[in-house]
């Protein structure tokens, strides 16, 4: 039985991992130096949905894939040059904060009130995808307020596979402690899943992909909607970077029988 | 006032788990320093009297519990009608829990229902008389936030290994059961099993006292022009059964046999640690071949003491990283190293 599901992946932006992030306080709350200068990714685990998201439309015929994206709108159209070359799917924008700083209740709100006004949405055929955290707030948080908000009790967190059955069913593998995974069987659509990191490596960029879809993606970065997204209720003492530098002693042009013995001693401490 | 609850769900014998009982030490201790607060305990799980007996001595005015066959299961939506019904019924204000990964899937989702907040991986707890404060990492781990909130109920998850565990005598004690009936849309998904690799190629011990990572180097062509990767895994798997480390990977390692490369074969994204993988905490963390750049040592950021082995004296490992930095080549330092831990 071959199902067209809806299929809508949330995923936002974080900055390049390899630049040096500095806090900053401003006026509504902590914020990172420079944050608009600062170049930009999708946020890897959303990455991870996005592409098994899109791997999932490709086995089950009719499927379609929405990328929701809430973001600064010049931040997205950046980061949107690379992500449409990856797979085929239709963006929804919407124009607002998207640092770590902000709550994923309001992140969460904002999420939901797009996914609902999707037109022809079909709940019966909804899969929302997105990743188990995010690589700036990193609280692990939004999907399960989303599901709250859509009505959606069937959530599935660190997600590294999911299967579709020949009856339908979904078999979702979830991480869980110890380097495990728990086997689930959900009935069907509609579920929320956090995709940790699946099976799939990132897809080469396609240069006709990326025509597709930047055809609806300028458009949509054009008309998104502006939405507030703060954390309203937070107040935050501080935000700093771990001080702890250590001294590192480099140990150089010593026999491997003496270092070995040394981390041995070490170990054994 | 407060009304703290700690909210814990029992393992498959009926107890409370070690991350749990770290939660219950910092309810206890928050219940100690906030001027009067009640303090009550919600339990959910198949048989929760295990758990309640466990830690009758807390200090709890209360015993709540949710058991039953339908509550045994780690499903999102038996455990969120469960914990929402004890936060409920306990008219809790302040919920502290243990951020495990059933926990963490459903508590989220349970602050919404009831009108709440949630801070997940929370590292510190502090309180004063009148006020709450909690800790916790951002962007991976790069930088640390302090913050309040005036939304009640606040869920506070907390990260295992952050807190001490609460200690204390057994006894018996009554629990006050919570009626929850779960409606056939709740129970749309069966857990069916876990998946769970052959002791030998377990390499994830998140109780072990010494971390190893192994970065991309050990796949590379050694000086002899050639690459080993066999005596790799020998040298590595005979270590981690010598200490009974647990493995980490970085990613550029674990992606390399995702892209079908011949690489270490125990190897998979749970080994991964760094901005797209785990911050496991360990009292020690060895390094080996890795270049230690930071998408990867994010992770390392709850593991003490840091040693690592690379061929390049000027890595990031040198750079304020490691405690110690072994400029060598790993294959003769590990295979001496095993040959020492077998003596």
């Amino acid at each position: 039985m071959s199902i067209a599901y809806q299929i809508v992946v949330c995923g936002s932006i974080v900055p390049d991992p390899l630049q040096t992030l500095t806090p900053v306080t401003g006026p509504t709350g902590p914020g990172l130096k420079n944050e608009m200068m600062l170049p930009a990714w999708l946020d890897p685990w959303a990455g991870h949905a996005l592409y098994e998201a899109a791997h999932l439309a490709k086995n089950q015929p009719g499927s379609k894939v929405w990328l929701v994206s809430l973001g600064p709108k010049a931040k997205l159209q950046q980061v949107m040059m690379t992500v449409a070359q990856k797979v085929p799917f239709e963006l929804i924008a919407l124009d607002g904060a998207a640092g770590g700083f902000t709550d994923a209740a309001e992140t969460a709100a904002a999420l939901a009130e797009a996914i609902a006004a999707l037109p022809g949405l079909d709940r019966s055929k909804l899969l929302v995808f997105g990743g188990w955290e995010s690589a700036s707030r990193g609280a692990g948080a939004t999907l399960q307020i989303l599901a709250e908000h859509l009505g959606i009790t069937d959530v599935f967190m660190g997600v590294d596979e999911l299967k579709v059955e020949a009856d339908g069913t979904l078999e979702i593998l979830e991480r869980i402690e110890g380097g495990r995974h728990q086997v689930s069987r959900c009935s069907g659509a509609p579920a929320v899943l956090g995709w940790a990191t699946g099976n799939l490596p990132e897809p080469k960029n396609n240069p006709q992909i990326g025509m597709t879809n930047m055809r609806g993606v300028m458009p949509a970065l054009q008309k998104a909607r502006s939405v507030t997204v703060g954390a309203t209720g937070v107040t935050f003492a501080e935000v700093v970077l771990p001080q702890q530098q250590r001294q590192t002693r480099i140990v150089k042009d010593a026999a491997p029988d003496d270092i070995a013995r040394e981390i041995v001693d070490w170990i054994k401490q | 006032m407060e009304t703290i609850l700690f909210l814990a769900h029992t393992e498959a014998d009926g107890t409370l788990a070690p991350a749990a009982l770290e939660a219950l030490g910092t309810a206890t201790s928050l219940n100690t320093s906030l001027a009067n607060a009640r303090f009550i305990v919600g339990l959910l799980g198949e048989n929760v009297t295990p758990a309640a007996q466990q830690i009758a001595s807390c200090g709890a005015a209360k015993f709540l519990g949710v058991s039953g066959a339908d509550f045994a299961p780690a499903r999102y939506a038996s455990d969120a009608t469960a914990a929402a019904a004890l936060c409920q019924a306990a008219e809790a204000t302040l919920v502290v829990a243990p951020a495990t990964s059933r926990f963490n899937r459903c508590l989220p989702g349970v602050a919404q229902r009831v009108g709440g907040r949630a801070d997940t991986h929370v590292t510190q707890v502090r309180a004063t008389a009148d006020q709450v404060s909690v800790s916790r990492w951002y962007y991976r781990q790069r930088m640390e936030g302090t913050h309040t909130r005036t939304q009640r109920p606040w869920f506070i998850l907390v990260d295992p290994g952050t807190h001490p565990a609460w200690t204390g005598a057994a006894a018996t004690v009554a629990v006050e059961p919570v009626a929850v009936t779960l409606e056939d849309a709740a129970k749309r998904t069966t857990v069916t099993g876990f998946r769970t690799p052959a002791a030998d190629a377990q390499t994830i011990r998140p109780d072990a006292s010494l971390l190893l990572v192994a970065g991309a180097g050990w796949t590379k062509k050694q000086a002899d022009g050639q690459t080993h990767v066999p005596e790799a895994e020998q040298l590595i798997l005979d270590f981690l059964r010598l200490t009974r480390a647990s493995l980490g990977s970085t990613k550029s390692l674990v992606d390399l046999g995702g892209e079908g490369q011949a690489v270490l074969s125990f190897l998979s994204h749970l080994n991964q640690i760094g901005q797209t993988g785990a911050t496991p905490r360990h009292p020690k963390g060895l390094s080996t071949c890795c270049h230690g750049e930071e998408p990867h040592t994010v992770g390392w950021r709850f593991i003490n003491e840091r040693r690592a082995i690379s061929l390049d004296p000027n890595c990031s490992w040198a750079r304020g990283k490691a405690d110690v930095l072994y400029v060598a080549d790993a294959f003769a330092v590990m295979r001496k190293v095993n040959e020492l831990l077998a003596a």
